[in-house]
């Protein structure tokens, strides 16, 4: 099923977004960001964008003072995860305009609302920035 | 909004959780928000209603429970706007899950609203003569379809994240229908949502075989890569859809790809020059499952993957990440060997690559191609023992494995010896991972004992605190085994140990070694021609194991190893027995009872009972490496602790438990402890063991069968060695025996005690047996009346001699040096001689000094002591058995000896 889980953890290490794909209890997504965020935050830029943790795979990217997660399953290909990171990213950009955590804060249910419909059920559905944004577009003109 | 609400405004509540600076505070802020949410949620406001759902995500995320806020999900999925619809549906991904009641309840309603918005919209459509091309078209025409649009895209959305087995079954009808529907976005979330159904309940998978091969033919990408994903998806559940689309999709397929590859510029889906990678990597793995196992279309897809793995940019993410796909698709279907070619060439490009993610995907990738092509992947060993130092943990860990398929028999020393060398620089928390493949490696291809034994000392020196019990346990199976390096086993551990002090399995191991090869030690036996002469003495080896008892951070099972080793050397350095019964003495005082009862049990044997204590603490039988891998296999799964289980096969080196267990019997009785049933069972035995052989028969043949069982259960022994047992179970009993002369407990026993009043006389009897033997009798004989030597027993390959002499002032027993003589070219091995005396004699047999009898009148001796009840009355008479090996054959010899000269 390809993507578990896509986190937004700010540099303290304070978790911004979640979303899952697959069920997890309040305590077990506590306890795996928390495990998650030591892991990639202790890490430098030299080093690969991939932690392997229990049996997810994490690929990870930073921008700024916001880490992009993605935890997928062993057989996903990490490089797809990586340009799938900065399409997300691109398309916040497109939206928010330089997009920084307290866009992600202050508007969690867009930055949701951009995230369904780019994933669905693990899997991409859309890759064009453009597509993915009418709807958020449609609502806000609706405003 | 209400102003009359008495909740704060979300962005207030986001200001208010950033501003906390502890998480008690934030946790403060966060219980008020939701006692203010559940009372706004009573009071049933629906205009309050987006506003607490979406403060309740935001609580959610930051890991608190939100489960009160579930029905409102469904309120605002129910009310007629779009955004509260929106929020809902959100909401109801994130806070719900499939196995929520509430879901029951969702079903439901996505079942109704969307169908009314479906109908709603057909006749709207209809009714104005519409053509539906793209969503983009109703925003321009009508706001309200285009809502109605998404609408639709919500629920399927919504079901496709969270839908469980049931609501699958309820709705596929209904999502198999929207596959065709008009709009791309709901074709698309319709074809996904179709994944997660057949996922649900495979028996659909049939349903949707139709509908997805039409989504194929799509060009809208979002369309095709979902339709994609869903025939893949299908492929992989469903054997009949692998055949259908192999069949009729395979080439449509390529061709898509091939459209895809050489596509002008289309600015939407540009990704560094390259038109949508993802689509690429759909593609590419679809026709992996395609092309898997079947040579057919694997031939169809050839020329454009040649295409793809030669043209593709190699100097953008993106690119890489379709080249990487290409590779594994090309190594998963069948055997076109020009293409792996290129793949392995791309692998060897990537691990060159500076990026190190380009260089993790590739040690990935490797792993999958050492299956088909070893030869290629070794050509890149140094690089990737190069990757195994990487500081980088993610790369470390990745090209440690591909390392340890790596290795063969004919690389196994370098790689080791890299791998160890690195074990000495490497960060501590991968010494683990690290010393852990090491061992493995080693175990599985070590070419010869004396290498296994050098490398395993290396990582304990090494690691030793990281090496997991079983490891350990096995490196002192094969010293056990390795009979030959025995003494420069232990002299090797011994260095070793001096300078790594602190690595608790090396010194467990070190100090098992001392303790039954400490002769060894001392007097450099067998010393192998790669070796340093070495001058230790007695307290050296005496200072190792007390170092380590008096270790304060050594664990219980160290010091349990360490006192057990004290014992040993006690018999094997009798000059400095006194030193290493303070050693004992001192862990009186531990704070572990069983340590406390241990030092007082080996005490009183160091102390009292001499005579007994160099056959008590002979050197361990050779532990049966058979044995211990089934066990190790069997007791893998379960997490190795630290603490010493008994059920691990190597007896006293895993823990005193075994060995002391054997000694339990003595020492209880001394104590005149309360004797455990156990202990007298195993007295019993003892006893009917010696009871048996009386028949002159045996040392130890049929009759003591119960015993030998036992015994064996307590030295958890694997082979059953029956020589060893029966001889231990009379040295105990013919020592008493002969000490004891006067005890009337003795009388009792040695001339027809029935076994059950052995069991009675068992505690005290016993008790008083050895209470007897404190005053040491064994001043050997310096000048008796001498006696002629015999020939025992002769035969075409074997000379028995045996000479006499009798102890000062105890007519009764005679000494009895036995000489075996080998008269034959060929060595023997595993020699044992075992005797039987009738009841009126008691026998003692003394280890002999080899078991190995070199050819051609290579000797070895045995001291025997034999104690005459009938003194002056009967003279001494002897059967006996001879077992050994010639050339790996057993062979047995017996005999019996009437010719002992007279006055014995």
């Amino acid at each position: 099923m390809g993507i578990r889980f896509i986190l937004m953890v700010n540099k303290q290490g304070q978790t911004r977004l979640a979303q899952y794909y697959e069920w997890l209890t309040l305590e077990e997504r506590r306890a795996l960001e928390g495990e998650i965020v030591r892991k990639c935050l202790a890490r430098n830029d030299q080093q690969c964008s991939f932690v392997e943790h229990r049996n997810y795979k994490i690929v990870y990217r930073r921008y700024a003072s916001l880490f992009f997660m993605v935890g997928v399953d062993d057989d996903e290909n990490e490089l797809a995860i990586l340009e799938f990171i900065h399409l997300l990213v691109e398309t916040m950009d497109k939206h928010f305009g330089n997009v920084c955590e307290l866009d992600i804060m202050f508007h969690l249910e867009k930055a949701h609302f951009m995230l369904e419909e780019m994933v669905m059920n693990g899997c991409i559905v859309e890759t064009s920035k453009a597509n993915i944004l009418s709807p958020i577009q449609l609502m806000d003109k609706a405003h | 909004m209400n102003p009359f609400s008495s909740s704060t405004r979300l962005r207030d509540m986001i200001r208010s959780i950033r501003a906390c600076k502890t998480a008690a505070e934030e946790r403060g802020v966060v219980r008020k928000e939701c006692a203010d949410i559940r009372a706004s949620i009573n009071e049933n406001d629906p205009h309050d209603r987006h506003r607490n759902l979406a403060k309740l995500m935001f609580i959610h995320m930051l890991g608190y429970p939100t489960h009160f806020g579930q029905m409102e999900c469904l309120k605002l999925i129910a009310s007629p706007g779009f955004p509260e619809k929106r929020i809902g549906y959100l909401g109801l991904m994130l806070l719900l899950d499939e196995r929520q009641e509430v879901l029951m309840l969702v079903t439901n309603s996505l079942k109704q609203y969307p169908l009314l918005f479906l109908v709603t919209l057909h006749r709207f459509l209809f009714s104005h003569g519409l053509c539906l091309d793209s969503c983009s078209m109703l925003v321009v025409k009508d706001r309200t379809f285009a809502f109605g649009i998404h609408c639709y895209g919500l629920a399927l959305c919504a079901l496709g994240n969270i839908c469980s087995a049931e609501m699958a079954r309820d709705l596929a009808p209904e999502v198999e229908r929207l596959i065709q529907f008009r709009d791309p976005n709901i074709r698309k979330k319709a074809a996904l949502c179709s994944t997660r159904i057949v996922r649900k309940v495979p028996d659909l998978a049939e349903n949707f075989i139709n509908a997805a091969s039409s989504l194929l033919k799509e060009k809208h990408h979002g369309v095709l890569i979902t339709g994609v994903q869903l025939c893949y998806e299908l492929c992989t559940i469903n054997d009949e859809a692998l055949e259908f689309f192999r069949k009729k999709c395979t080439e449509g397929l390529i061709k898509t790809l091939r459209d895809i590859t050489n596509s002008a510029y289309q600015p939407e889906y540009d990704v560094a020059g390259i038109t949508d990678p993802f689509l690429h990597i759909r593609l590419l793995k679809v026709l992996r499952v395609l092309g898997h196992g079947d040579a057919n279309a694997s031939d169809l897809m050839t020329d454009i993957l040649a295409q793809v793995a030669t043209k593709t940019e190699s100097n953008k993410n993106a690119g890489n990440a379709i080249l990487y796909e290409c590779v594994e698709t090309i190594m998963a279907i069948e055997d076109t060997s020009s293409l792996r070619v290129l793949a392995i060439n791309i692998l060897g490009r990537f691990l060159s690559n500076r990026d190190n993610n380009i260089r993790y995907v590739a040690l990935n990738m490797l792993m999958k191609a050492i299956a088909f092509d070893d030869q290629a992947v070794q050509r890149h060993r140094v690089t990737i023992l190069e990757c195994v130092k990487d500081p980088d943990a993610s790369i470390r860990k990745r090209a440690l494995e591909l390392v340890s398929l790596l290795v063969n028999e004919n690389n196994v020393k370098q790689l080791t010896k890299e791998l160890i060398d690195y074990l000495e620089i490497s960060d501590e928390d991968f010494k683990e991972d690290l010393s852990a493949k090491i061992c493995s490696i080693v175990e599985k291809f070590s070419p010869e004992k004396i290498w296994y034994i050098d490398q395993m000392l290396k990582v304990l020196s090494e690691a030793g605190k990281f090496v997991k019990d079983d490891v350990w346990h096995a490196l002192i199976v094969v010293i056990s085994n390795a009979s030959e390096l025995h003494g420069y086993t232990v002299r090797a551990l011994y260095k070793a140990v001096l300078t790594y002090s602190e690595q608790e399995t090396l010194v467990r191991v070190a100090i098992w070694c001392i303790g039954e090869y400490g002769d060894l030690l001392v007097n450099n036996v067998g010393m192998l021609g790669i070796e340093d002469p070495i001058t230790v003495t007695e307290c050296d080896a005496v200072d190792v194991v007390e170092d380590a008892i008096t270790r304060h951070n050594s664990d219980m099972t160290t010091k349990a190893m360490a006192l057990v080793a004290l014992l040993k050397l006690s018999s094997r350095f009798p000059s400095i027995s006194e030193r290493i019964k303070d050693v004992i003495l001192k862990q009186k005082g531990s704070l572990l009872l069983e340590m406390q009862q241990r030092a007082i049990e080996f005490n009183s044997i160091v102390e009292r009972h001499k005579n007994i204590r160099s056959s008590l603490v002979e050197r361990m039988p050779v532990l049966d490496e058979a044995t211990f891998n089934v066990r190790r296999a069997g007791s893998l799964p379960a997490s190795v602790s630290t603490m010493a289980k008994p059920s691990v096969s190597i007896p006293n080196g895993v823990s005193a438990a075994p060995l002391v267990d054997l000694l339990d019997l003595g020492s209880d009785d001394i104590l005149a402890a309360p004797s455990s049933s156990s202990g007298a069972d195993f007295l019993q035995d003892l006893l009917s063991v010696d009871l048996g052989s009386s028949s002159a028969q045996s040392g130890a043949t049929p009759a003591p069968k119960a015993g030998t069982d036992l015994l064996l259960d307590i030295l958890s022994i694997g082979t059953p060695s029956p020589a060893q047992n029966s001889t231990s179970a009379i040295d105990l009993l013919s020592t008493a025996d002969m000490n004891n002369n006067s005890s009337t407990a003795l009388d009792t026993l040695s001339s027809s005690a029935p076994p059950h009043i052995a069991t009675t006389a068992s505690a005290g009897g016993m008790f008083d047996l050895l209470d007897g033997l404190s005053p040491s009798p064994s001043k050997e004989a310096t000048n008796g009346p001498a006696y002629p030597p015999i020939v025992a027993y002769e035969s075409s390959s074997l000379k028995i001699d045996f000479t006499f002499s009798k102890p000062t002032g105890n007519p009764q027993t005679t000494n009895v040096e036995a000489t075996f003589i080998n008269l034959s070219p060929n060595t023997f091995t595993d020699f044992v001689f075992q005797a039987a005396v009738p009841k009126f004699l008691q026998l003692h047999l003394d280890p002999a000094s080899s078991n190995t009898l070199p050819a051609s009148g290579g000797n070895i001796t045995q001291n025997l002591r034999v104690a005459n009840s009938q003194h002056g009355k009967k003279s001494l008479v002897m059967r006996m058995r001879i077992g050994y090996k010639v050339n790996g054959k057993d062979v047995l010899e017996e005999g019996q000896i009437n010719n002992f000269p007279p006055g014995l």
